[in-house]
């Protein structure tokens, strides 16, 4: 039989040395999508707001995060502010606040998208009935805003998964490198974490056309 | 109702200006409207019809004069709008239902989420005005699986289970296809007779005719005429009436 090199992974403790590595990146991965959903979702409803002033800083917040690759933002924050400021910042620490604030920079664009694209007279036809600002949001506005923004938001967090993986350049120990550590061929394991949002992104894309 | 309530002035319009951007839209508009009184506003495209509605229940902000409602000031700063909306009912064009809810959902809405009435009691009222419409088989259905003419009916409807003093209709037959026009306007006519204040916005003159205590004529932004259908439909006094009626003669 040739020699396939996939026993690689089962020998010794190298499975559990790829578990752990890739309990880090769920970890940061997980943590980031989640805070960054919350996070962009209040500013994706802030960037609806009539005040110019607000939506420009917002704007100017998502597009300073969509220039600068996420490697360099890696890069400022783990040498540069800790050096800047004297401390001392894990690499995980920096790496779910990079990936927090993306993730939310991203998903505010992704919310603000999902509201504006709502007719205009849905929200009339509310205020008409007697609602309230939060009422309007809370029955009308937000139900039909998620359904238009699940496919991005999906979208968005399979992209952050891949991207976890800049985080080796700032000593993260994660799956990826593990895997390089033991034979640079681990990225099936990365495939199988990452195929099951893409199918359901797939499957939410057919049901909303 | 008694003669007293019928002679009630339940809306009252005073010196009404309103503009976008500088250019006026309504100028100098007075009118009052009574209790049980159905008003039907007609015109040109662009004359500021719908406007003139939207201005009653706020949606549009307006930039001088005065709309006493129910003996309320609407231009006042601290006007309650969520309160005073609940008692002006409006209907839009685009029968505006809410896609993601049952007709149930979106006809309970109003009285359950906002008014916090009683859910039971609520529902029997709903119920019996979907029946009215003749539409309560369809109460679990969504909006997407009904007709146009259905979906402005329930539109009526949800307005209607506020227990609004007034009912706005904005063109509400506008964006309907012909065979539909006419079981929406049935609702209409049949709450006229029930003696709903109403104030109509219409391009069905034969409608107008049947269903109008009195029919406003506005022109660029000023009422150019108050009649009774009668003598608006035989007789029109202004030359600018006349010429907009022979439109609608072929």
């Amino acid at each position: 039989m040739l020699n396939s090199g996939i026993n690689v992974i089962i020998e010794g403790v190298n499975m559990q040395r790829l578990l752990l590595g890739l309990a880090v990146t769920v970890r940061i991965a997980f943590i980031s999508i989640i805070l960054g959903s919350l996070l962009g979702i209040l500013l994706g409803l802030i960037r609806t707001s009539k005040s110019k002033v607000i939506t420009f800083i917002c704007r100017v917040y998502l597009e300073v995060f969509r220039i600068i690759p996420i490697l360099v933002w890696l890069f400022i924050v783990y040498f540069g502010v800790t050096n800047l400021l004297n401390i001392h910042l894990d690499g995980e620490i920096v790496a779910l606040i990079i990936f927090s604030l993306w993730g939310a920079a991203e998903m505010s664009d992704i919310v603000r998208g999902a509201l504006e694209s709502l007719p205009k007279h849905q929200m009339e036809s509310g205020l008409a009935l007697g609602l309230s600002f939060w009422e309007l949001y809370r029955y009308i506005l937000i139900p039909q805003a998620v359904r238009r923004m699940l496919p991005g938001a999906i979208n968005l967090s399979t992209r952050m998964v891949k991207t976890t993986s800049l985080v080796v350049m700032i000593g993260v120990i994660d799956v990826v490198k593990v895997g390089q550590q033991i034979i640079e061929r681990s990225f099936t394991l990365l495939f199988v974490i990452r195929c099951p949002s893409g199918q359901k992104n797939w499957k939410l894309n057919g049901r909303i056309k | 109702m008694t003669i007293e309530e019928k002679h009630q002035v339940l809306l009252q319009i005073n010196g009404l200006h309103k503009e976008y951007d500088g250019t006026t839209v309504l100028d100098d508009i007075n009118l009052s409207i009574h209790k049980g009184e159905v008003v039907v506003i007609l015109g040109p495209s662009g004359c500021g019809k719908s406007t003139l509605l939207r201005c009653m229940n706020g949606l549009e902000k307006i930039q001088g004069g005065e709309i006493v409602f129910s003996g309320k000031d609407l231009t006042d700063k601290n006007v309650d709008w969520q309160n005073t909306r609940q008692q002006i009912g409006m209907v839009f064009q685009n029968y505006d239902l809410f896609p993601h809810m049952t007709v149930m959902e979106n006809v309970l809405l109003g009285p359950v989420k906002v008014q916090k009435r009683d859910k039971a009691e609520s529902l029997e009222q709903a119920e019996q005005l979907l029946k009215r419409v003749g539409l309560f088989e369809r109460k679990d259905a969504y909006p997407r699986q009904l007709s146009g003419g259905q979906k402005q009916r329930i539109a009526i409807v949800r307005a209607l289970c506020m227990n609004p003093q007034i009912m706005l209709f904005d063109e509400v037959t506008a964006a309907l296809d012909p065979e539909m026009v006419r079981e929406v306007l049935d609702v209409m006519l049949g709450l006229a007779k029930q003696g709903m204040t109403m104030m109509i916005v219409t391009h069905e003159m034969g409608f107008a005719k049947a269903v109008a205590d009195r029919i406003i004529f506005i022109d660029a932004g000023k009422i150019c005429e108050i009649a009774t259908p009668d003598e608006f439909f035989s007789n029109p006094t202004t030359e600018r009436a006349k010429q907009f009626l022979n439109i609608f003669q072929y």
